[in-house]
């Protein structure tokens, strides 16, 4: 029948399209992230020399310099954060993961959701009213404050996912041989889903690491070395703002090698999180 | 010590029709514990229906029953495991050598009252450090590598896996893993041991390893087993008790209970005419 055969074809047509579509679709998702890399190497590649990581920042019209300071400090902010936010996080999730049936579990699930949603320019003035103000300077314990309040959701809920992924007979097997309900939790559970919770940690780590908008009235920036943790301090998303804003040709370049290594890091840890996790989760070997 | 049955005791139910039949042990020796009159709800549903019996020291007595019947929650009460679930509440009282274990502190009742799931449930360690685990966190004082090995030589597995102990517990095959979990119940030396259809997961080569080393662990401990399988409970148990919709029905020595039953219902059930 002619009629049926134009139908057909028709339909063909259709679905060959949508398939089609959806794969340009999923190519165009995949390149712009080869495309930020690779306009992040063009333009920025030159700049980054054993000078970029090791030097200070230089006044405008000399060349040169580098950004050890924001390298630094960015590991600073960072590693005050992971104090802050992982131990929390950690360890609320363990509560709502095994105590989970208690109506303040429902609650700090429902907030941590929230907080997660919270926009990081709220959580810096959050931290500015909180740390900065009172001592009425910026610093390295605001920024890192900052931080580790956005930590905190991203390891708390992550965390719980994969403790709740531990199967049931693990917890009942423990519990018969006597095992409270925290020696349970400390020698079976933890590390049943130690992968999952290491990379839950790197991930949420990962995130904050090129957060912006909360450092830029906590921890404020400040061209050279900042001793302590209580005084103004560089960051690399910091840097990469201020010079790429700046009309300095020498300043756009290094605004580009800073955010080249700041992807770079970020996909080390993730790459590092996945093959982390693709060892398996709840069967480590011992 | 808990006194000896009574020759044939006619418990009522509360809805008034059921009977259970108790006969005297053949060869009376004394209880381990002692169920009396447990009623078990989850929320308002009672799955269990004033439920009497004793479980033998150094014996073997199995549980049977079609599925649902209440035989693994009535398992599961006697270290309270039953207490893991929401809106679980148990009535009346369980004996453990005399002493009411519901006002036991629950950790040491445990201890003394060991538990074999359905599903081998190793933990992800390796096969030393999984019998070793009771050990641990009791705080023994026991020399923990004798005691190990001694607990994977009654579980029968410890030529299999002696010159592994330090491998993962998951490169075992299921009855292995089984009866890696019976040594790890066994090595805190539980006064009873509790098995929960043990074998329902396993082929019938392992299953009768099983069933071997449960008749040979009852110099070491009271063992009750609950099993969907009338055969296993024919080969393995001294005492067989017969659940149906939560009720005691029957409760005799076990040659007695398969071949000359007291009451219609177990012998509609061992012929195979339901469940």
């Amino acid at each position: 029948m002619p009629a049926g055969n134009a139908r057909l074809r028709w339909r063909k047509f259709v679905s060959g399209f949508m398939l089609t579509m959806t794969g340009v679709c999923a190519l165009v998702a995949v390149a712009v992230l080869f495309f930020i890399l690779g306009y992040l190497v063009y333009h920025g590649g030159t700049s980054i020399n054993w000078n970029f990581f090791t030097k200070l920042p230089v006044p405008v019209g000399e060349t040169g310099g580098g950004m050890a300071n924001a390298i630094v400090g960015s590991a600073k902010l960072l590693l005050l954060a992971t104090v802050i936010g992982v131990p929390i996080g950690f360890l609320g999730a363990i509560y709502l993961a095994e105590f989970s049936t208690s109506p303040i579990a429902f609650v700090v699930r429902y907030a941590a959701d929230l907080l997660n949603g919270v926009p990081s320019i709220v959580i810096g003035i959050f931290a500015y009213s909180l740390v900065v103000l009172p001592f009425k300077h910026f610093s390295t314990l605001a920024g890192g404050f900052a931080l580790g309040i956005m930590m905190i959701p991203i390891t708390l809920r992550s965390t719980e996912d994969f403790m709740r992924a531990v199967p049931n007979t693990l917890r009942e097997g423990a519990m018969a041989l006597g095992a409270s309900k925290w020696k349970t939790i400390a020698t079976v559970i933890v590390p049943a889903a130690y992968r999952g919770i290491l990379t839950a940690v790197l991930l949420a780590f990962a995130r904050v690491a090129g957060e912006t908008a909360p450092l830029l009235f906590t921890s404020f920036g400040n061209r050279f070395w900042s001793p302590g943790w209580n005084q103004p301090i560089e960051s690399l998303p910091h840097m990469v703002y201020i010079y790429a804003i700046s009309p300095y040709e020498d300043w756009q370049r290094q605004a580009w090698a800073a955010g080249l290594v700041l992807l770079g890091l970020i996909l080390i840890i993730n790459i590092l999180a996945r093959t982390i996790l693709a060892r398996g989760v709840s069967v480590p070997r011992s | 010590m808990a006194s000896v049955r009574q020759a044939v005791s006619v418990n009522i139910t509360p809805t008034g029709t059921t009977q259970s039949i108790n006969r005297e042990p053949a060869a009376p020796g004394p209880m381990r514990m002692n169920v009396n009159k447990v009623n078990f709800f989850y929320g308002a549903k009672q799955t269990l229906f004033d439920i009497s019996l004793g479980i033998a020291a150094n014996k073997v007595t199995a549980l049977i029953g079609p599925s649902g019947c209440g035989k693994s929650t009535l398992l599961r009460t006697f270290n309270r495991m039953h207490e893991t679930v929401r809106h679980a509440r148990l009535e009346g009282e369980i004996l453990l050598d005399g002493q009411n274990i519901l006002s036991q502190d629950v950790t040491q009742l445990r201890r003394r009252v060991g538990m074999v799931f359905q599903r081998p449930n190793p933990f992800p360690k390796s096969i030393f450090d999984n019998v070793a685990y009771g050990l641990r966190i009791n705080g023994s004082k026991l020399p923990i590598a004798e005691a190990v090995e001694k607990s994977l030589r009654h579980a029968a597995l410890w030529d299999e896996v002696k010159d592994h102990l330090h491998k993962s517990a998951y490169e075992l095959s299921g009855g292995q893993q089984q009866r890696l979990c019976i040594a790890r119940g066994l090595a805190v030396e539980p006064e009873v041991l509790l098995l929960d259809e043990p074998c329902s997961a396993l082929d019938p080569i392992s299953t009768a390893k099983i069933e071997e080393l449960l008749v040979q662990i009852k110099d070491l401990c009271t063992v009750a087993i609950v099993t969907h399988n009338m055969q296993q409970a024919a080969r393995v148990s001294d005492y067989t008790a017969f659940l149906l919709t939560g009720q005691l029905i029957e409760f005799s020595p076990t040659p007695q209970l398969f071949t000359t039953p007291g009451d219609p219902r177990t012998e509609a059930y061992i012929t195979g005419r339901f469940g």
